[in-house]
């Protein structure tokens, strides 16, 4: 495998399991990502073993590994919080009860104080962000060799198991955000209301310079719109990024010594993978607290 | 001298100063209000972290792209 060099290494570990259609003339690799000399003859749809596959792979290709470990973690936070659920009861709570209430007090306390407004969603949905990322986050606590070492003995070539380290994702949910903003603007302002804000808001002028001024704002609105979830999903990427690179880097150099750097820096990210999540939560709600107020 | 190096130095100095000087900011406004009104310390502190998390991630975001200046 490439993973020989401190590089190639790198390379290999910050690699996405990758399912995607292989153009004709893409190179063959064996179960260890040796190229075996041949080639495709036709396109067809594999799971990539090599960087070579990946590369010809392109932009529609699925990160299975992001997909699978986000589809995980969320199941496993719905069956442990329906459990407990189940079991409530208006006794004294222990163990587990106590913990899951005091994530859901914590959250929905955090909800009281920057929404200002009434909506079913909001508590439901802030509660979900942050179990979910902290969740998708915590994975990277394990050393990082532990998934790559497994996925390479069933034979996969790669495996990348921290889904928040995978842009796709993050992405995705920032722009969910963005949807649900506008959904929220819509319900409260009316089409013409959102719109509106969009022509008319930050410069402000009567009778017909009212209508040139819309060019300006249109594209002073629309920017402050997108710039929201771009930065929201590329702040939680960027951390998680850092964060895994460093983890990496220190398995690459030190190899068996990495525990002298990495355990700090994993305690460390004890700090960062909550606050990460909760700033993804609170500027959530705070984005929706804003589209649903009235002018 | 390969400037892919050089590069990533100056993006992961810049990306501390920047860091340095904003927490800096930050840390002497929160003591400044916690002097001020000692009460409201519980309450600041909580925004001062949010306020941390969001500070720190363009730094973050800089020094991913030096790691992957140098590795790339």
């Amino acid at each position: 495998m490439a993973a020989d060099t401190p590089t190639g290494y790198i390379k290999h570990h910050l690699t996405n399991l990758t399912y995607g259609e292989v153009p004709a003339g893409t190179p063959v690799c064996d179960s260890h990502g040796e190229l075996t000399g041949e080639t495709f003859q036709q396109a067809s749809w594999i799971l990539a073993r090599c960087d070579a596959q990946v590369d010809a792979m392109g932009f529609w290709a699925f990160h299975v590994d992001s997909l699978a470990w986000s589809g995980i973690m969320g199941f496993l936070f719905v069956v442990v919080a329906s459990m407990v659920a189940r079991r409530a009861s208006a006794g004294v709570p222990s163990g587990m009860l106590n913990f899951v209430e005091m994530v859901v007090e914590f959250v929905d306390t955090s909800v009281r104080d920057s929404f200002h407004g009434k909506s079913k969603l909001i508590a439901p949905l802030a509660l979900t962000i942050f179990c979910w990322i902290f969740m998708m986050s915590s994975i990277k606590l394990l050393p990082v060799d532990t998934a790559s070492a497994i996925a390479a003995a069933l034979g996969l070539g790669y495996m990348k198991i921290v889904p928040t380290v995978d842009p796709n994702i993050t992405l995705a949910m920032s722009f969910s955000v963005l949807g649900l903003v506008i959904a929220f603007s819509i319900m409260s302002k009316g089409v013409g209301g959102f719109f509106g804000e969009l022509a008319f808001h930050p410069f402000e002028a009567q009778g017909i310079t009212k209508f040139l001024l819309v060019p300006v704002n249109l594209i002073l609105e629309v920017v402050a719109l997108l710039a929201k979830p771009v930065s929201l999903g590329l702040r939680l990427f960027g951390n998680m990024f850092a964060g895994e690179f460093v983890f990496i880097l220190l398995a690459a150099m030190m190899g068996y010594w990495q525990f002298v750097g990495s355990v700090p820096w994993a305690i460390f990210h004890l700090l960062v993978i909550p606050l990460q999540s909760f700033i993804f939560m609170i500027l959530t709600i705070v984005y929706l607290s804003m589209a649903s107020e009235h002018h | 001298m390969e400037l892919n190096l050089l590069a990533a130095a100056i993006v992961a100095g810049l990306a501390a100063i920047g860091a340095g000087l904003g927490f800096g900011l930050m840390g002497g406004r929160f003591l400044e209000s916690v002097a001020r009104q000692p009460e409201l310390a519980p309450m600041l502190q909580t925004r001062m972290f949010i306020i941390a998390g969001l500070l720190d991630a363009v730094p973050i975001m800089c020094i991913a792209i030096a790691f992957l200046m140098i590795f790339q």
